[in-house]
This record gives C-alpha cells, structure tokens and sequence, in this order.
C-alpha cells in the first residue's frame, strides 16, 4: 500500500526527518508517534507532496511519489487532514465536503457556465456522496454553516469528513484529537474506527500522546528528533526503553 | 425557522404592514415552508426559495420596463452600468471568488475593445478595420483574445501572491497605455481614438433606431440581456466544482492542492475566465458613445472596477452588478456638484473639478467599505435582510 524508504529531509539547519522507514499494509491502522518536534508532520507532508524529501523514497500503490506534486498525488487516492485545521473557512460544511470530491468530477469550465447536462447531473450525485458522510460522521445540524463558525471539535470532524470525501484509497490523520476535550476525544476514536471497519480505508495516525494510539493502532512507529526508535505492536513500542527515554526527556513528561 | 419570517418579509413588503403581533392573512394562505426541500436539485437550485424567485422577476420586470419610462440620458448611462457589471462580475470571478488581486483590469478591457473594434471596423477607415460587424463574432472573439492575454499573465499569479500580484497587474495597465497610444493605426492615437465596434446582431443595428425603439432603448435592453446571460454564467461558475476549487485557493492554498485542486491550473482558469468577461465588456463598453480613445485604459479604470467589487461585496454576483451601477451612477451626482458648491468647477482645467472630487470620492468609498463593511452592499443588505427576518425582535 504504502511504502517509506529511508527518508531524509532538512530545512536549513534543522534535521525534521532522519532515515525514517515503514510500510502500511491493506486494512491497516498504523500508527506514528513522537514528543513535538520529532517530525510526524513533516513525515506526512513528505508523503502527501507537500515537501520533497533530500533523499529516500515514498511508494504508493507501486509508484514513486516522492517528490510528485500534491493535486497529483491527491488524484491518486491519498487523502489527508491537517494538525491545525485547515478548511476552507468561508465555506460551508457541504461545500467542504463536495470540494473533497473534486478528483471525482470529470466536467469543466465550460459545462460549469452553464450548469446543464453532465454538470449537473455530476454535482447532484456528488451532493448525495457528500451527504452521506453527513449521516456518518453526524453533520446534520451544521450542513449549511460556514465553518469558521463552527467549534473547534466540529471542525475536527468536517476536515475528516472532507479526507473521506475523496473517496481514498489512504487516509493520513495527523493528531486528530489534539486540543480536544475527553468526549470529543472519545466521538473521534468511534469515528476513526468506524472508519476502518466499515469503509475499510487503511490509515496513518499521528499523535504525540500515547493514549488514544495504544488502544487503536495495529503498528506503531516511534520517532525521536526525526529518528527511528522502535516499531511494532503498541504494548512492544509503549515497553520500549527508548521510547519511555524520549518521552520522559522531552516536554511529555508532564502528562 | 427562518422559513415562515422570509415569507412573512415577503408578503409584508407589498401591502400594509399588519400591526406587530397581529398574525398577517392568517387561514387566507397555508404557510409553506420555503426552506424545505424534498430533492437534493431542489436545494441547490439558483433561486432556491419562492421570495428569491419573486424578487429576481420583479427586478426583472422593471428593468424590462424602465426603457419606456426614462429619459434617454438615463439608459444610456445604465446600459453603459450594465457592460461595466459584466467587467465587475469578472473581475470578482479572478480577485473575489480565486482571492487573485489583479489591478489589471483595464488591460484585459482593451484587448477586447481594441479586438471588436477592429474587427468590425470600416475596412476602408483611417484605422485597422476588418468589416465583420455581427456581434456573434467580435463578442466571442474579444472575449477570447483577452482570455488568451489572461492565460499568459497567469503563471505570474503561479509565482506572486497578494500586493506583488497587484504591482505587477498594475504594470499591465502602463505597458497597454503606453502601446495603444503609440499603434494609431489601431487606436487613432491619443486624443483622436476611434470608433467603437458595431453592435449589429441578426441584421439589427442596436446603435440605430429599430423595432425594439430608439437607438438608446435598443441599447439599453441589449446590454441588460448580455449581463442577465454573464451574471448567470459567473452564479453557475461560481456553484460548480470550478468556483469551490477558487474558494479553496483563496482561503487555503495547499490545503486545496493537498485536496486535489492543481493550483497552477485553477489560477490560470480563474485569470482567463475574468479576462474573457473583462473582454466582452470592454468591446461593449463604448458602443454606448460609439467612440473611444486609447488614454482610457488607464489606472483609473483599474481602480473603478476594484472599487465596484469591493463596495457591491467580495464574491457576490449581485454585488458586484450593484457596485458597478453605484460607480456608474456616481459621475451622474457629483456633475451636480458644481451648482450645490460653488467652489467646485465643472471645468477639467480648474481645481478642484469634478474630477477630481470623483477619484477622491472613489477612494474614500473604498477606504469607508473596507472598514465599516467589508462585504460592501451586499452586506447591508444581509443586514436589511436579517433585521427584517428578525422583525419584530430587533436584536
Ligand atoms: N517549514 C519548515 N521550516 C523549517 N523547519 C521546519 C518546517 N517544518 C518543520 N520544521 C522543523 O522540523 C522539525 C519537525 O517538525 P514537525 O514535523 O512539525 O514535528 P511534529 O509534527 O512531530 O511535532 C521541527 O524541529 C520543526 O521546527
Ligand atoms: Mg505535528
């Protein structure tokens, strides 16, 4: 499915990743997590196109993407949200929504000016997409609300709802439930498995907490300072000498 | 909730208004509920409510109207409202809905009066004519040369963002100054100009009198029917997966190219599209006075058509046609001036004129929007609308 090969990146100066590996399978819930700064977001936007890596490969579906630009890989089926919400904020929810069909729409401009035909009929099948991820990620009650309206956990919700509008083949989450409260916590985790049981969608999640990922993930990967600490299942890594290391030396060791 | 208010404010605007707390008509009419659909088409129709679809005939209806009530003076000077509304809506496509600020638009508007003029210029004139008259062809044609000039500017918008756009928009319009009025030969040169293309569509000369009227209500309904069609297109547009991939752009950039939104591509789409509008307007434009000069195409044009958007409402479609009447009309007042205030001369070589009280009001209007309401008078009448389906509780 998905293949990280010895990725190196550097931002003048700073080392974010250093030779990180891993691979997701079909079906898999694979987890990264890490004290903040050791690079979980900069693995993601590396794979989502939004850096490209000095060295190493990332392989999705067979192909080399590394590097590739982000719409293309998009197209591809590689869906993601963001730590801090990054919607469309004067957008309403639906149109968050039907915009994460865009890779699906095949009219353009023209048919667009005129709103008939193939445009329309596109757009209404697409609205009935968009409105079942209303139902499942229970939407209802904010449909036509700009979201920068919204509270912070219902944002949360709408980014994931506009990654499942693609209709992925992969799904990123980079700390879904950070700055969350217990219940929306709890609402997010029943979504995310949900999300695996009944679309079936392998997954990438990160978290800098351990708590939510233990109970989730079937793989975790462990970073530290852009490195590698350990990898595997979550009762091997949370056992790890390392990780208890860098949790404690880092600014974790409050919680 | 907003359902029974909305018809309330509907039916209350045309008769006397019932005193507050006395049911209106109750029995008479069964209240419907305008907000509830039954079909998702239902719900994303254009005029997705019964008191938008009245409101938008009635507007329909008087503007129909207004060519056998006015004076000539008016509806040439709306119709020459309506052609700028077009140049406004496209201008709103590319900075209002794709968030591209172009201080270009002047540019883009000349292409397309240059483009119709001289295709269907006098073959046998002192300046470029080909002699093809039809609107069916100078219109697209204009259109599209200034789309083409919009395709090339665009991977600029690729590279800058925000007031480095702006700048290098601007450069636009001082590079088209400065060729139009060195090439007479297409533009009669500073101070002479040259004519206007010639609006004749299916042997119908709309310049002249014919069976719609005088010369000026022919006009007049010509370019009310052009921008019924733009203004329809830029809704269209602007509900389609196209003007949600511009939201997207504007707001968040690489969340849209992470979303799957090719950001050079849209940039582009959103460039040529404004540009074609902005083409089709500037070949309208001066068909109104027949005549046009090569030194109008300058800053000032520019910053009409950015005052239009912002002072009608940023990504609005009705807003920016408001705006552009409200810029249109504006010379028609402060002409007046001069017999109000003495001190203001209706003469260009004395200061201060009219002129330049026009810029100065221009600018001021940009500054008073900006700052009190950003979304322009679109926005008021969000307010009117709100305080009106809120009535009697005003809060
Ligand atoms: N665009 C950037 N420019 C410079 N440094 C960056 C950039 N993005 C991330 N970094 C650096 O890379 C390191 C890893 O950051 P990040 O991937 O955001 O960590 P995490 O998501 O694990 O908290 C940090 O030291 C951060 O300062
Ligand atoms: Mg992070």
């Amino acid at each position: 499915m998905l293949a990280v090969e010895d990725v190196h990146l550097r931002f003048d100066g700073v080392t974010a990743i250093d030779g990180v590996s891993f691979e997701v399978g079909p079906a898999e819930l694979f987890a990264v997590i890490g004290p903040n700064g050791a690079g979980k977001t900069s693995v993601f936007n590396v794979i989502s196109g939004v850096y490209r890596p000095q060295r190493g490969r990332v392989r999705f579906l067979g192909e080399d993407i590394a590097g590739r630009r982000p719409h293309r890989i998009a197209a591809m089926g590689l869906a993601r949200t963001f730590q801090n919400v990054e919607l469309f904020h004067n957008l309403t929810v639906l149109d968050n929504l039907m915009l994460g069909r865009h890779c699906h729409f095949r009219y353009g401009a023209l048919a667009a000016l005129a709103w008939l035909g193939r445009a329309r009929r596109e757009e209404l099948a697409a609205r009935a997409r968009a409105e079942d991820i209303v139902d499942f990620l229970e939407l209802e009650a904010w449909r036509r609300h700009p979201v920068r309206l919204l509270p912070y956990g219902i944002q949360k919700r709408v980014e994931l709802g506009r990654a499942l509008a693609m209709e992925p083949r992969l799904l990123l989450l980079d700390e879904p439930v950070a700055g969350m409260n217990l219940e929306e916590t709890e609402d997010m985790a029943r979504f995310v498995l949900d999300v695996r049981d009944e679309l079936g969608v392998p997954m990438v999640l990160v978290d800098h907490d351990m708590g939510l990922v233990m109970d989730l993930a079937d793989r975790v990967l462990a970073l530290d300072f852009g490195r590698p600490v350990a990898c595997g299942t979550p009762e091997r890594v949370q056992g790890d000498p390392e990780v208890i290391r860098a949790y404690l030396g880092g600014e974790e060791d409050r919680s | 909730m907003t359902g029974p208010r909305t018809a309330e404010a509907a039916t209350g605007s045309q008769g006397p208004r019932p005193a507050p707390g006395v049911p209106a008509r109750r029995g008479k009419r069964v209240r419907r509920r305008p907000l509830l659909h039954t079909s998702y088409g239902q719900d994303m129709a254009l005029l997705d409510t019964p008191a938008k679809r009245r409101w938008t005939l009635a507007l329909l209806a008087v503007a129909l109207l207004l060519p056998y009530v006015l004076v000539d003076e008016m509806l040439s000077l709306l119709a020459t409202a309506y052609v700028a509304a077009i140049g406004a809506v496209g201008l709103n496509i590319v900075t209002g809905y794709a968030g591209q600020v172009s201080l270009g638009h002047a540019f883009f508007l000349a292409i397309g009066a240059y483009t119709a003029a001289a295709i269907s210029g006098d073959p046998d004139g002192r300046v470029i004519g080909l002699g093809v008259t039809s609107m069916l062809v100078w219109l697209p044609a204009a259109g599209l040369a200034a789309a083409l000039a919009g395709l090339l500017v665009a991977p600029l918008a690729v590279r800058l963002r925000g007031l480095y756009l702006a700048v290098v928009t601007l450069g636009l319009v001082f590079l088209g100054e400065h060729v139009f009025k060195e090439w007479d030969h297409l533009t009669g040169g500073p101070g002479v100009g040259r004519p206007a293309a010639v609006p004749e569509l299916f042997g119908v000369r709309f310049d002249q009198a014919g069976p719609l009227g005088s010369r000026e209500q022919q006009l007049y309904l010509l370019m009310l029917v052009l921008l019924a069609v733009f203004a329809l297109g830029a809704r269209n547009l602007a509900r389609s997966r196209v003007g949600r991939a511009f939201a997207a752009v504007r707001d968040r950039d690489i969340a849209a190219a992470v979303m799957g939104v090719d950001l050079a591509r849209y940039k582009a789409l959103a460039f040529a599209i404004s540009s074609f509008y902005a083409g089709c307007a500037g070949a309208l434009l001066y068909t109104v006075a027949g005549f046009f000069d090569p030194g109008s195409f300058n800053l000032l044009l520019s910053v009409q058509f950015i005052a239009m958007v912002l002072i009608g409402g940023v990504a609005t479609v009705s807003g920016a046609i408001a705006g552009a009447l409200f810029i249109t009309l504006l010379p028609r007042l402060t002409r007046e001036l001069p017999a109000l205030a003495p001190f203001i001369s209706g003469d260009i070589t004395r200061t201060p004129n009219v002129f330049q009280v026009e810029t100065v009001l221009y600018g001021l209007l940009i500054i008073v929007f900006l700052v009190f309401e950003p979304r322009g008078l679109f926005g008021i009448w969000v307010r009117i609308r709100n305080y009106w389906k809120s009535w009697p509780f005003s809060y």
